[in-house]
């Protein structure tokens, strides 16, 4: 081995190392730290546990109508579900239809989907029933507590400007036979309270039997306006914490020992390029989870199945290589010669077969939804990086190794 | 390996299988999963083995007829299936009152999951979109750096593998769900991935023909890669039946038709999708042969 290719190697062998247990356990140099993967990786419900739901509007409008109704619902939804203070919730449109709401974290799924898909119509309404106002002349809601009432919680309300005029006006009205104003929550009366004065200023308070948290969620509700449309929860899903955390342990269990088994049997059959296949696979599989954190992607129970079907797909490439280079040995080439045309007769078996592989999965991608779409994500991702590693280290590494005396005897190639 | 010689071996095998899953699948019916009919599913960690019959009776008065089944490594959790369309509200009702007859805890609730009617059958019609989708691009690929007998080969072998999936699912009875169709398109991808690696040898030794002898030429080059497909798969199938053995409940409907896809995507590529190529040649050759003579 000379000395220029047993630096590449042994700097080769480094970077992998480095990066395997980078990825175990997080690196520290200097100011730069790295976090483990498993610590980067961002998770799905599936994995994590937390609630998602798909609400469909219920409107037979269409073509543009139905994109600004969906839209505006949209923000809505996230206006809501920011006031819930939740990390990382989500919500995606699905379809022409459909919201898809993902809660990660929450546990009471009931409550939480009560609260996100409430119409909440506010209405203030004069004793004949007409409306004088509805939420959508709300300008800001917040909790507040009465304190010459003992500190009962309320809810104060801010006018915009032409809601400030109404309300002064059917104050004004109302004033003269001290009549009540009704304020109606989704067709309930919450509180008719007298009016005793116009008031001006375009401020409110909503009194009820509310408790703390009640009146806090009222508000945020206000706050987040009316939704446009009727919702229907049409599918949902609850994930415990613990499923989530078992599925995710299981898997990588499984994922751990079958990687292994691999490793043995590449070893058994393939000898030396068995064990570069191995080096190879390695670094594959630390290509594939640094990819899916640099694309922000997020990692379902399916991606993971994806991603093991992948690591399959890419021991067939060394498998095509290895098998091709044994052949050519037994046709009476040099090891230096057979693994140069080895590799390239098998080249091209492996960029089509993976191509029609990938095609396959764009289309999955294309038209999938959900759960679907993070197999598609790491399958594709797998294919291609399975073709680097595999056209890339493999040959980079085999090449070095034929090149040096004692490693270019056939029976270290299993021939 | 004499493989042609065989062809009407392996073809009645396989229509055999596809004709009992057919029938199998018209007098029982499909095992579909609510995914697919609308319905919904509850996975609840009960603490210990509870009898299906005593669960079916506390729960009786909400008249779900729900599926029960047992989950989890030492059976302590149920999983509830019905037909019912159950919102949030109602799913939390069920809980409570399986919850207070066995004392559980809140964090007990496992797993919820329900899908209203449209959902599942806009599923089916996507995966059907997105095989014929998936199909047509990969023949116009194979037929550019094939021939186009290779690509519709290769097609139907895929059509055939999804129809022996599919009845092995019908006579095993195997429920067919969300996973299901992921798992479908695995095939798919996985199938044609096999195919192309026998198909690429025999347009590579397509030089060596001698009097038009494809049999002979495919059987070649069948022995040439067969190393190659019972490694690939040994190894497939290692990491996927480590997942089927280890995974949770969701992991193994998923492994499963894994599984069995690289098996008969395996199988498939060689005794299946070879033979088809070779039939057409053959036809091709006796019919210019009539016509010249």
């Amino acid at each position: 081995m000379n000395l220029k290719n047993a630096v590449i190697l042994i700097l080769l062998i480094c970077l992998t190392v480095t990066g395997a247990v980078a990825g175990f356990k997080g690196l520290e140099v200097g100011n730069v730290k790295i976090k483990p993967i498993k610590d980067m990786m961002q998770l799905g419900l599936d994995l994590k546990g937390g609630v998602y739901v798909v609400l469909e509007a219920e409107t037979d409008a269409t073509g543009n109508d139905l994109d600004k109704i969906m839209n505006q619902t949209k923000e809505v939804l996230e206006r809501r579900i920011d006031a819930m203070g939740l990390t990382q919730p989500n919500v995606n449109r699905e379809g022409d239809k459909r919201i898809r709401v993902e809660l990660p974290g929450v546990s009471d799924s009931n409550e939480a989907i009560k609260a996100i898909g409430k119409t909440a119509q506010l209405q203030f309404v004069d004793k004949e029933g007409k409306v004088i106002l509805t939420g959508n002349d709300v300008k800001n809601a917040e909790l507040m507590f009465q304190t010459d009432k003992g500190n009962l919680p309320v809810v104060s309300l801010e006018f915009k400007s032409e809601g400030t005029e109404k309300f002064r006006e059917a104050t004004k009205e109302a004033a003269i036979n001290k009549d009540p104003i009704i304020i109606v929550l989704d067709n309930a009366v919450i509180s008719a309270p007298r009016v005793n004065s116009e008031i001006p200023n375009g401020k409110a308070i909503i009194e009820g039997d509310f408790t703390r948290e009640e009146a806090a969620n009222l508000a945020a509700l206000i706050r987040g306006g009316a939704l446009p449309v009727e919702l229907k929860e049409v599918q949902s899903s609850v994930i415990g914490p613990t499923l989530g955390l078992d599925s995710l342990n299981q898997s990588v269990k499984a994922a751990l020992f079958g990687i292994i088994g691999v490793f043995i049997f590449m070893l058994i059959v393939y000898r030396l390029p068995g064990l570069i296949a191995n080096l190879a696979l390695v670094i594959y599989i630390l290509v594939v989870l640094w990819s899916l954190i640099g694309f922000n992607a997020v990692l379902t129970l399916p991606g993971i199945a994806g991603l093991i079907l992948s690591i399959g797909m890419a021991v067939d490439a060394n498998v095509i290589i290895f098998e091709r280079i044994k052949e050519e040995i037994r046709n009476g080439k040099s090891i230096r010669a057979a693994i140069s045309s080895g590799f390239s007769r098998a080249f091209k078996t492996i960029l089509d077969s993976n191509i029609t592989t990938l095609i396959a999965g764009v289309v999955l991608y294309q038209f999938g939804s959900g759960p679907i779409k993070g197999f598609a994500v790491t399958l594709m991702l797998g294919i291609v990086a399975s073709m680097i590693t595999a056209l890339g280290v493999t040959r980079l590494v085999l090449n070095i190794a034929a090149n040096s005396k004692g490693l270019n005897n056939p029976k270290f190639y299993g021939a | 390996m004499k493989v042609i010689e065989k062809s009407k071996v392996w073809f009645g095998l396989s229509t055999a299988i596809i004709v009992l899953g057919l029938i199998m699948g018209m007098i029982s019916g499909f095992n579909l999963g609510i995914d697919f009919t609308g319905g919904t599913m509850m996975q609840i960690h009960m603490g210990k083995t509870v009898p299906v019959d005593e669960i079916k009776d506390t729960i009786k008065e909400f008249e779900l007829d729900a599926d029960v089944i047992h989950a989890g490594t030492n059976k302590e959790e149920i999983i509830l299936k019905t037909k019912k369309d159950l919102n949030s509200e109602s799913r939390q009702e069920v809980f409570n009152k399986i919850k207070e007859t066995y004392n559980l805890k809140d964090e007990d609730f496992r797993q919820a999951e329900q899908f209203g009617p449209s959902i599942g059958k806009e599923i089916q019609s996507k995966a059907i979109q997105s095989i014929l989708i998936a199909s047509v691009l990969m023949l116009i690929y194979i037929s550019f750096r094939f021939e186009f007998k290779f690509g519709v080969a290769a097609i139907l072998t895929l059509i055939h593998d999804i129809l022996v999936v599919l009845a092995l699912f019908a006579i095993f009875k195997i429920p067919i769900n969300n996973s299901f169709v992921a798992a479908m398109l695995t095939i798919v991808g996985y199938s044609i991935n096999d195919t192309i690696v026998v198909f690429d040898r025999i347009r590579e030794n397509i030089r060596f023909l001698k009097k038009k002898n494809y049999g002979l030429l495919v059987n070649e080059s069948i022995s040439q890669t067969i190393v190659r497909s019972i490694n690939t798969s040994v190894t497939t199938l290692m990491t996927i039946t480590f997942l089927y053995i280890l995974g949770v409940e969701s992991i193994k409907e998923f492994a499963l038709p894994l599984v069995l896809g690289v098996g008969v995507g395996t199988y498939s590529s060689i005794f299946i999708a070879s033979p088809i190529w070779v039939m057409w040649k053959n036809y091709e050759v006796r019919k210019k042969g009539y016509g010249g003579r």
